[in-house]
């Protein structure tokens, strides 16, 4: 049993110029989950993630942190308890590398060997060797060590939930991709409550467990990414994906998800399969397969560029099932 | 060449006179930087929370600067007596308009996402002064410092009027005996110090920039002083 660590209850943020950023939301957020807020800029998303910091504070409704409304916690030690990334702006350029990082250990007065290990600790798992980097300033990094900078400091009192708005927003897109790929193996270490801020659904969907897609101050839909691509609630969400969101599927699902288990070559070897003369998936270079954790749109490539029907789904030696044209049109949402 | 000759040995045979007015005259700008600095940094950190209560403030620290410096000697003479006394007043006073303003300054350029970071994470209004406005607002107060101490060493020369002493003294004997020699010296020397001191505190300046990571063309001085620290 799963619990949350978040709660959202009838939410609703108006500034006092009357502008309403955010009406009447209401979702929960499941401990060691990331949740992506996604929608086009001014929907409300940046602020949800402050209404939980409490750097804006609720017009009416509720929020709960760990089982407690937010209002009856102390400000300051709630943020402490938060860590919060920002685009890379959010680096103090006049300190070092290491006096960032331990600023919140600092603020909560830890004793200076512990923060020194500490830092140390966190450049290290963020790749950034603490004897280059400690003693350097933001601004002798590139953008990509910068926001890695970003991510050490907020995991530096080992907060249980982490704001990270737009983290990656700034960067050119292969760093950005690379500091996903990074920061989803980080996180399956860490395994912090998180909340992601981002405009680029790409982006939402390779991050999140679930994904809320904003609309005007709205969530139009509280999802995990396959229901959001395979079922979209509405055309606004549909239109929010993108005319490529069948492409998009194919690199979303896995082979695995797909597969037809059933077929007679699984449990066997792919020696067995040659000495057995199967001609599935075989053209003059041998059987082509893909790994149960690739994506369908591996798959795919395989399938058109090896001019054969279907491919071999393979878990080490072993060959657990079975992917075809067919397959991937019956489980992509238009093909139903 | 030989114009300078009675200069050079003006300022050979009274050399330890001027020495001891120099002295004298760094003393008084010492006293009054010193209770000047922590006056004017503090309103100028005060004033940094509201924005009309600041242009006010630095308003009427920029009409203190436009009274004569005799007038207002005047003025404190009834009050506080003869001597330093009403000089140092007159001096913290003048030197209010540029620490006032670059500290206001300083603290109103530090990009809000930085302080809204700061806010974020947990810092206190005063942890928030301490570990992030001041420190990248510190240069710009240290220029402020500076431009102010160049104006007090002209305005503290005149405070020998009132009997405070330093190198004043020089220059009103020189205009009463009419030694043209005495005059130039001094007043030269007076330049001499307001460089000096405008360039060690420049140096101070660019070196506060370096610690914080900021790119800058750098003094020889700062270069040879960085260089060892860093």
């Amino acid at each position: 049993m799963t619990s949350t660590i978040i709660d959202f209850e009838n939410v609703t943020k108006e500034y006092p110029d009357g502008t309403v950023a955010i009406e009447d939301i209401s979702f929960s957020v499941e401990e060691g989950t990331t949740t992506v807020f996604v929608g086009p800029s001014g929907c409300g998303k940046t602020t949800t993630m402050k209404l939980v910091n409490r750097l804006e504070e609720l017009t009416s409704g509720k929020i709960y942190y760990d089982g407690q409304e937010i209002r009856s916690l102390d400000k300051i030690d709630l943020r402490r308890n938060i860590g919060y990334v920002i685009q890379e702006i959010g680096l103090f350029d006049h300190m070092t590398v290491a006096e960032n990082v331990g600023m919140v250990p600092t603020l909560l007065e830890w004793d200076r060997a512990r923060i020194d290990d500490r830092v140390d600790e966190l450049l290290d798992l963020m790749d950034l060797p603490a004897e280059t980097y400690r003693d350097q300033h933001p601004m002798e990094l590139s953008g990509g060590q910068r926001q890695r900078v970003g991510v050490a400091r907020a995991l530096a009192a080992d907060p249980d939930v982490m704001l990270m708005d737009e983290p990656f927003g700034a960067l050119d897109p292969i760093t950005r991709e690379k500091l996903q790929d990074e920061f989803l193996e980080i996180q399956a270490q860490i395994d912090k409550t998180i909340l992601f801020v981002t405009h680029d659904i790409d982006e939402a969907l390779k991050m999140g467990d679930k994904i809320a897609i904003y609309r005007n101050g709205q969530i139009v839909q509280y999802d995990t990414p396959k229901e959001i691509l395979t079922n979209p609630a509405n055309d606004f969400v549909r239109e929010f994906i993108g005319s490529d969101r069948l492409i998009k599927e194919l690199k979303f699902m896995t082979a695995g998800d797909v597969m037809d288990e059933t077929a007679d070559v699984t449990g066997k070897t792919l020696s067995e399969l040659g000495a057995a003369g199967v001609e599935f998936a075989r053209n003059g270079q041998g059987y082509l397969t893909v790994e149960r954790s690739e994506t369908t749109h591996v798959a795919l490539m395989k399938i058109y560029e090896g001019h054969v029907e279907g491919v071999l789904v393979t878990e080490g030696e072993e060959v657990v099932g079975t992917v075809t044209e067919a397959d991937l049109k019956r489980n992509l949402s238009e093909g139903r | 060449m030989q114009l300078s000759v009675p200069y050079v040995s003006f300022f050979v045979e009274r050399f330890d006179e001027i020495l001891a007015l120099t002295v004298e005259h760094v003393e008084i700008i010492a006293v009054a930087m010193g209770l000047a600095i922590p006056i004017g940094v503090t309103v100028g950190v005060l004033i940094s929370f509201n924005e009309r209560v600041a242009s006010t403030v630095i308003w009427l620290t920029g009409i203190m600067m436009t009274i004569p410096s005799i007038a207002l000697f005047g003025l404190l003479i009834p009050v506080l007596g003869i001597g330093s006394p009403p000089v140092i007043f007159a001096l913290v006073m003048y030197s209010q308009l540029p620490i006032v303003r670059n500290t206001y300054t300083g603290i109103s350029q530090v990009a809000d996402a930085q302080t809204e970071v700061g806010e974020g994470m947990g810092m206190t209004r005063k942890q928030r002064l301490r570990y992030v406005q001041l420190p990248i607002a510190l240069p710009v107060i240290m220029a402020g410092l500076r431009n102010a101490v160049i104006i007090i060493v002209g305005v503290a020369a005149i405070g020998a009027f009132i009997g405070a002493g330093g190198l004043g003294d020089l220059i009103f004997k020189g205009i009463r005996l009419q030694n043209m020699n005495m005059i130039v010296v001094t007043t030269v020397v007076l330049s001499l110090l307001a460089l000096t001191l405008d360039y060690g505190l420049g140096v101070v300046e660019q070196l506060l920039r370096l610690h914080n990571g900021e790119e800058i063309e750098r003094a020889k001085l700062t270069h040879a002083i960085w260089s060892v620290i860093a």
